[in-house]
Parts: structure tokens; C-alpha cells; sequence
């Protein structure tokens, strides 16, 4: 139905889901509607200021004096309420149209929560729980499967924003909110945190994977199995389990059942880390560990104080977590 | 014998050391009650943090000038762009509307002084100190231990980021004291304008008769009562949460993020126009005197500032469209929001309206005035646009309402601060600023406005969130961001183009006269400075332009005006 697919620059000119796409065709209404008004009262300004700037030869002499007229008031009174009247009729429908849309059979549930600064996802039909990477199927006429997301917080306020699937809506602690998408396009859309929520704002990335029926599939499965228990990285998950960080992370199958972190038990199955900060890549998970500061200073997880040989072990077991 | 001097301790000398004349001089400013002292003194006070501020403006842009930036840090970043928003709203934009209406209100009106001489001098010096104790958290608290203690949470301050849970140390108690103190500054100023205009008018001047300056001091002053106060009230409960153990806005106890929101706006929105209709204020004045008419539809032009002072207290939660408000509530804010625009409306086609058959002079004070015109309308046709609640999901918290209210507090406000900076220094120090320093000023700095704010909102368009400290490469906004921060640089050198104009036009500038523009209201029939008090005898109006009428005995305006 939309030309665009996935872009990285994230312009609200590019949409490709329903909301996104009203928003888009209102803004064109509402270009145009400003458009004319800027044109005609610019041009008059413009007029005025060439036609009536003083001369020469008017040295001295005022200018007839005019005090007002009250039909010229009235017309320039009147036809701006009109105008208001259709932006507002207009702009009404598109409020009830996105926001009180009903909410499909088919309809996929996710909750994301908002932490300083990362994402998490729930999705409880389906038993996952993941961070940061929002995986959604594609939704199309035929087979309409739009998502359902739940907006709640965990400390402060944040927005949720990915401008080619639909406006922004805020995750307020104690105020959950809702906002859906219906994608049609696959492939990956990117958007970021769009409420100031303390020092690492900048670095709360979002990346919503569009799926096709096919991959979001093998992607749930792979999210629903337990973690492989991989031998010979049982050096790297004693560290895990008896240092502090099962004390944040959770592992699913294993003793670590932390909350106040991402959840790792499928981290491998991500492209980034840090919420955007960097790329997934075992080079970048050892400076993590070593120092979060190094990609997102002010990043709530501690320097972890292992040693180097530590930090390899940990990390070979993470690589497994696949 | 009798001329014979004798050695009497201490000097009869008239002429003071060089040191006690200075020390005379300072202490005549310090203890001063005069309206017109402190009006310099307030405008001289939100010009040097309007440098400070643009200066921590420049910092932001460094910043962003390319992508993944370290010029600053993050935390340093944070406090840079809450102290920018905080010190340009309440240190700059506040003090230097109640300066020029501390100057002007008496003069036009006729009066000698203020109504409240000295709650005036309190006044200002609350709003002082509160200035002060801000940019005291640069090296308070735990500041000389290298931190700062600068307020960083953004200057609307978000609970429950303000909490003490996620902003320890005292860098959110900097931000809710220094407004308190400087708001009741604020509130001193506002009830004796109110005052000065409703008591103070000298003989013959009707409410319909002031000049449109006085109306509109009026209505920002009523208005300032009625936003300041909710603020200082949030602020309060926001300490009471911090310190004595209250949950207003503690969502952890059960508090609400969302109430904060409501009272935050409540004041910020009429703030806005607090802000604003100064400008109209000024522009009221200067475009009928370049224009040499009598401005067009007063009595609409009465209504509509009061009507707009009216909307803008049911407009607030136009910036709460993503907060999650039902439909209804949306829509409903949607509409009163849009209301706004035709008041205003009204007030840009009676401006153009008054420039119609006129014989429009182009001097430095109205090339700022029509400026001011044509970026306002382009400013109200963006807030038109944001006022589309579903293209607001889209901008809000963009870089596109970044754009937007530049355009209104710079594109607006700043260019008719200049535009009467321009044309009343000469009836405050007696001396005419330089044309072409003017000149210089205006077109480098109307340049360098376009260049940063136009392209501000195609980087908002690209889905670039305002407050972030730095941004990824790839996102298509790097060269976007380039121009905008040239743009900041060219507006600079402009600024320090007109603070030079200010020195050495003090110094070496033209003499102005009583009257260097040929206007019509009471302040230019005044000698240039005004004498302490004003005016030797009350004078008696029998029009809205006396100065018109003593000029054309033949044709005066009292004759015409209904």
C-alpha cells in the first residue's frame, strides 16, 4: 500500500504503517492550507514594503491619516474562523481514526517499559521477553496483524518514537499508555527515546525489525527455546552467576534472574548492545563490561572490576546466548 | 584675614577622588527608586545574560556541529541546554519586557514615577539575586569539586526526573529556588504595573487613549499573576516532595508525572505570550511611527491582545498531545489551541494595514520591525501546524518545535527587543546608535536566523529529537546540523556587532534631541535622558497621539478617533 520501505534517515515523510500514513496525508492538507495563507499575507507584506516605502519626493509631507474600518476588520476576522473550522474537522477525524481505533482478534500484544536508558519488551502471548530490538510481523490488507504496544515506565518519562510507523506516544511512570502499528513493509525502522529522561537520552536507540510471516516466526521460536548449555564455556557463566551481574541480567534457565538490566538469555540474537550504543560484536561486549562509560557514559551498569581473563570468559559464555 | 584658609579637617573640594565619584555613582544604582534606573537596570541585566546565554547556545552547537561530537559531555551537555532554556525564559525575555515597561509605562502615560517606587527596587532585586543563585550552581554545591551542580533536567523539569531518586546532589534545588525567588520578583513588577496603568494616567488619558505599549504591559502583567503562580506552586510542591517527604509527583510513592505536566504548562503557555505580546507592545509603537500613520483598528487591536491573553489560558495541554489524554481532551485542545490564531491574526492585518498608504522609512528600528512581521507569521503558521495534535505525535519533541519557538522567541521577540533597543536608546542616554553598525547588525543577524531556524525544522522533519547530546552518523542530519550551527556563529558576530554599537554610540554617538524619530507618544516630548520625575508639569491628552496633535494644530487626531 505505501511505497517506502525501511530508510535510515527516520522522516515522517517516508511512512509505512496506517498511522504514520494518515499523519502524513493530514500534513500535506495542513502544508497546504499554510502554504496559501503564508503566500498570500507574505505577498502583501512584501507588496506594502516595496509599494509604500518612502521616497524622495514626499519629502516632508504625512501620509493621509486612516484610523481603522470595521468591514475590513470583520472580513479579516471571519475568514480565519472558517479556516479554523476545517482544520479542526479535519484534524478531529484523523485524533478518533488513530487513536480510538479498536483493537484487532489479530492484533499482537507487546509491552515495552521504559528504563534509563534501554527498552524492554514483553511480549505475553507468546511468553519472550527481550530488550531494545522490537521484532513485529508484517501487516498487510489481506492479513491484517497489526501490533498493540503498551506503554508503561519503570522510573522516568520516556516517548516511544519511530516517525515512519507512527506518531510518538510517552511512557509515564504510574499512566500506561497505548499506541499501535501495522507496518507493511519488512526490514528494519529506526527511532529513538523523544522525551528527555536524564544523561544518556541521546543513547536510548530503538530498532523495530519488520518481519515477514516466515522470519517473525522462526524468530519467535528461536526467543521461545530454553539457552543452550554450552560446556565449554562454564568458566564464563560461574563468573556470570557469581559476580554481581546476574544481580541486573536475567538468563532464562539459569540462576540469574535479575530485572533491573536487559534480559540476555537470546543476546546474541541482537545486532546491538547498549540500547544502539555500539554493535553487537565480542570486541565491544569486552569494552562494555570492562567500562560501559567508554560507550555511554553515565550508563547505569558499573564498571564490573574483572579481571582480564574474567572479561574473556564472560564473554565467550555470552557469545553462546544465542 | 577673611580670605585667609584655614586647615579644617577633610576637604571642602567639590571634585570627589576619582574612586569616590565611582563608588557615588554605584551607590546612586544600587539604592536607586527611579523607574527609569531601574528599567537600564533590567535591560542592562537581561542583556548580559542574553550573552551569557547565547553563549551557552554556541556550546550546543559546537556540539552538534558533527555527528558523535566530544566537545562537551553529556552531563555538561544537559546542563547547558536546561540552563539556555531557563536563562533566556526567566533572565532574559522576563527582565527585559518589565525594563522597557518599567521605562516606558510612566513616561507614556504621563506619570512621574511608578506606582510602587520602592516595591519596584525590590522587585528588581529579587529578580537579581534569583539570576545570581542560578548561575551560583556553576560553582556551588559540589561544584569546585568539578561536577557543577547546574540544574540538567531540562528547563520544564519533567517529574520524576526531578525526584530525588534520579536527581540527586542539588542541582534540581538550584532550578526550583532560583525561580521562586526570581518569581516573586516577577510577581512585584506585574501587580505595579497593573497598578501604575489603572492609577497613574495623567489628565485626559482614557483607558482607549493609552498607547498600545501601556494596553499591552497591562495585559502581560494580569497575565503574569495568573501564570508565575502555579509555577511557584508546583516549585514548592516539588521541594516539599524532595525534602519533606511528599509525594505530589513521587510516581514511586504513587505520585503523578502527569500532574507536573499539567502545572508546568499551565505556566508555561501563558508564558509564551507573556513573552510575546511585548513584542506586539513594541512593534505597536515603532511600525506607526516608520510608517507615519496612526495604527490601524486600535479598538480591534485592544481586543484582540486581551482576547489572546483570554485563549491562551485554555491552551496548555496542546503540548501534552503524546501524554495520553483521551480523544476528546485532544481534539478539545486542538480547537482552543487553533482559536488563537485568529486574534493574532487580526493583529499582523492591522500591522500590515497601518504600513498601507503609508510612507514607510526603513531605518534600523523598523527593518527589525517587519522582520519581526514576517517571521511571526511564518512562527504562527508552524504553531498551526503543531497544533494538528496527530502531526504533533510526529514534531513534538522534535527539532521542528525547536524551530518553532525560535522563530517566536527569537524570530519575535529578540528582533523587537533589538528593533526598541534601537529606538529608545536614544531617549535613554540622549545619543542616536549608529545606522550602519545597525545595518550591519540587522542583515547579518536576519541571515544567520534563517540559516540556524529554517533548517531546524527539516531536521525535526528527518525525526531528530531535541535534547540529545549527540546523534548517529547515519541518520541523514549531519550536514543539516552543519549549516544550523554556521547559522549560530553568524548571529553571534552579529550580536557582538550591537554591543559595540551600544559602547561606542554611548561614547561618540550622534546627539539625539527630544524627538529623533518625529513620533507621537508623551516619552519623546521629554528632554533626552528624562529629568529624575519625569515631566516639569502634568501633561493633559486629548487623543492617542498628543505629540501629533501639538505638531498638526490643524488637523489634529482628537478631531478623527471614535
Amino acid at each position: 500500500m505505501f511505497a517506502q520501505g525501511p530508510q535510515a534517515t527516520p522522516s515522517i515523510w517516508a511512512p509505512a504503517s496506517t498511522p504514520a500514513h494518515e499523519i502524513y496525508g493530514l500534513s500535506l492538507f495542513v502544508l497546504l492550507i499554510t502554504g496559501a495563507i503564508f503566500a498570500v499575507v507574505g505577498g502583501l507584506l512584501a507588496f506594502v514594503m516595496i509599494k509604500f516605502r518612502a521616497r524622495e519626493s514626499d519629502a516632508g509631507h504625512e501620509p493621509a491619516q486612516i484610523y481603522g474600518s470595521v468591514q475590513v476588520e470583520l472580513a479579516w476576522t471571519v475568514i480565519p474562523v472558517l479556516i479554523v473550522v476545517v482544520l479542526f474537522l479535519t484534524t478531529a477525524r484523523i485524533i478518533f481514526a488513530i487513536q480510538d481505533a479498536p483493537e484487532p482478534k489479530s492484533a499482537l500484544d507487546v509491552t515495552v517499559i521504559g528504563h534509563q536508558f534501554w527498552w524492554e519488551f514483553h511480549y505475553p502471548k507468546l511468553n519472550i521477553v527481550t530488550a531494545n530490538e522490537l521484532h513485529v510481523p508484517v501487516s498487510t490488507p489481506e492479513q491484517p496483524e497489526p501490533t498493540y504496544l503498551r506503554l508503561l515506565s519503570a522510573d522516568v518519562d520516556h516517548s516511544f518514537w519511530v516517525p515512519q510507523l507512527g506518531g510518538k506516544t510517552d511512557l509515564i511512570p504510574n499512566h500506561p499508555n497505548q499506541m499501535w502499528i501495522d507496518p507493511q513493509t519488512a526490514g528494519l525502522y529506526l527511532g529513538q527515546c523523544a522525551q528527555f529522561c536524564g544523561i544518556e537520552h541521546a543513547k536510548m536507540l530503538i530498532r523495530v525489525y519488520v518481519d515477514t510471516p516466515h522470519q517473525f516466526d522462526a524468530w519467535v521460536k528461536n526467543q521461545q527455546q530454553p539457552r543452550t548449555q554450552d560446556a565449554s564455556v562454564a568458566a564464563g557463566r560461574q563468573i556470570f552467576e557469581t559476580e554481581a551481574c546476574m544481580n541486573c541480567h536475567t538468563i532464562a534457565g539459569t540462576v540469574a534472574k535479575g530485572t533491573f538490566g536487559p534480559d540476555l538469555t537470546h543476546l546474541m540474537s541482537r545486532a546491538t548492545i547498549a540500547a544502539g550504543a555500539a554493535p553487537n560484536a565480542p570486541q565491544n561486549l569486552r569494552l562494555w563490561i570492562q567500562d560501559p562509560n567508554t560507550f555511554k557514559p553515565g550508563a547505569l551498569m558499573p564498571a564490573m572490576q574483572l579481571s582480564d581473563r574474567q572479561i574473556d570468559e564472560v564473554v565467550a559464555y555470552l557469545s553462546t546466548l544465542h | 584675614m577673611a580670605d585667609q584658609a584655614f586647615p579644617i579637617p577633610g576637604s571642602l573640594d567639590a571634585t570627589p577622588s576619582r574612586g569616590a565619584a565611582l563608588l557615588e555613582w554605584l551607590h546612586s544604582w544600587v539604592v536607586t527608586v527611579d523607574h527609569k534606573k531601574l528599567g537600564i537596570l533590567y535591560i542592562v541585566y537581561a542583556l548580559f545574560f542574553l550573552l551569557v546565554g547565547g553563549a551557552e547556545a554556541l556550546a550546543i552547537r559546537i556540539q552538534l556541529v558533527i555527528a558523535n561530537n566530544h566537545f562537551v559531555s553529556p552531563e555538561l551537555y544537559n546542563e547547558l541546554f536546561t540552563m539556555h532554556g531557563t536563562t533566556m525564559v526567566f533572565l532574559v525575555g522576563m527582565p527585559i519586557l518589565f525594563g522597557f515597561a518599567n521605562y516606558l509605562v510612566p513616561l507614556m502615560i504621563g506619570a512621574r514615577d511608578m506606582a510602587f517606587p520602592r516595591l519596584n527596587a525590590f522587585s528588581f532585586w529579587m529578580t537579581a539575586f534569583g539570576g545570581l543563585f542560578l548561575y551560583f550552581s556553576f560553582i556551588g554545591g559540589f561544584g569546585l569539586y568539578g561536577m557543577g551542580s547546574a540544574p540538567d533536567v531540562g528547563w520544564f523539569a519533567y517529574a520524576p526526573l526531578t525526584a530525588q531518586a534520579f536527581s540527586p546532589g542539588h542541582n534540581t534545588d538550584y532550578w526550583a529556588l532560583a525561580l521562586i525567588v526570581s518569581g516573586f520578583g516577577t510577581l512585584g513588577t506585574a501587580i505595579n504595573i497593573v497598578a501604575t496603568i489603572i492609577s497613574m494616567r495623567c489628565r485626559g488619558m482614557t483607558l482607549l487613549r493609552m498607547p498600545l505599549f501601556a494596553w499591552l504591559m497591562l495585559v502581560v502583567s494580569g497575565l503574569t499573576l495568573i501564570t508565575i503562580t502555579p509555577l511557584t506552586a508546583a516549585q514548592i510542591m516539588l521541594l516539599i516532595d524532595r525534602y519533606l517527604g511528599g509525594h505530589f509527583f513521587d510516581t514511586q510513592a504513587g505520585g503523578s508525572a502527569v500532574v507536573w505536566i499539567h502545572f508546568f504548562w499551565i505556566f508555561g503557555h501563558p508564558e509564551v505570550y507573556v513573552l510575546v505580546l511585548p513584542a506586539f507592545a513594541i512593534a505597536n509603537e515603532i511600525i506607526p511611527t516608520f510608517s507615519r500613520k496612526a495604527i490601524f483598528g486600535y479598538p480591534a487591536m485592544v481586543a484582540a491582545s486581551v482576547g489572546i491573553a483570554f485563549v491562551s489560558v485554555s491552551v496548555w495541554a496542546h503540548h501534552m498531545f503524546t501524554v495520553g489524554m483521551t480523544s476528546v481532551s485532544n481534539a478539545f485542545f486542538v480547537l482552543s489551541t487553533m482559536m488563537v490564531g485568529i486574534p493574532t491574526g487580526i493583529k499582523i492585518f492591522n500591522w500590515i494595514a497601518t504600513m498601507w498608504g503609508g510612507r514607510i522609512r526603513f531605518a534600523t528600528p523598523m527593518l527589525f520591525c517587519t522582520a519581526f512581521v514576517f517571521q511571526f507569521l511564518i512562527a504562527g503558521l508552524t504553531g498551526i501546524m503543531l497544533s494538528v495534535a496527530p502531526l504533533d505525535w510526529q514534531l513534538h519533541n522534535s527539532y521542528f518545535v525547536i524551530a518553532h519557538f525560535h522563530y517566536v522567541l527569537v524570530g519575535a521577540i529578540i528582533f523587537c527587543i533589538f528593533a526598541a533597543i534601537y529606538y529608545w536608546y536614544p531617549k535613554a542616554t540622549g545619543r542616536v546608535l549608529s545606522e550602519k553598525l545597525g545595518k550591519w547588525h540587522f542583515w547579518l543577524f536576519f541571515f544567520g536566523f534563517h540559516l540556524t531556524f529554517d533548517t531546524m525544522h527539516f531536521v525535526g522533519f528527518l525525526g531528530m529529537p531535541r535534547s540529545i547530546y549527540t546523534y548517529e552518523a547515519d541518520r541523514g542530519w549531519s550536514t543539516l546540523n552543519f549549516w544550523i550551527s554556521m547559522g549560530g556563529l553568524i548571529q553571534a558576530i552579529a550580536v557582538l556587532i550591537f554591543a559595540w554599537n551600544l559602547i561606542d554610540s554611548y561614547l561618540h554617538g550622534k546627539e539625539a534631541g527630544n524627538d529623533p524619530w518625529d513620533a507621537w507618544t508623551l516619552e519623546w516630548s521629554t528632554p533626552s535622558p528624562p529629568p529624575a520625575y519625569n515631566f516639569a508639569e502634568d501633561p493633559v491628552v486629548r487623543s492617542r497621539r498628543p505629540l501629533w496633535d501639538l505638531k498638526h494644530p490643524q488637523d489634529p487626531d482628537w478631531k478623527y478617533e471614535r
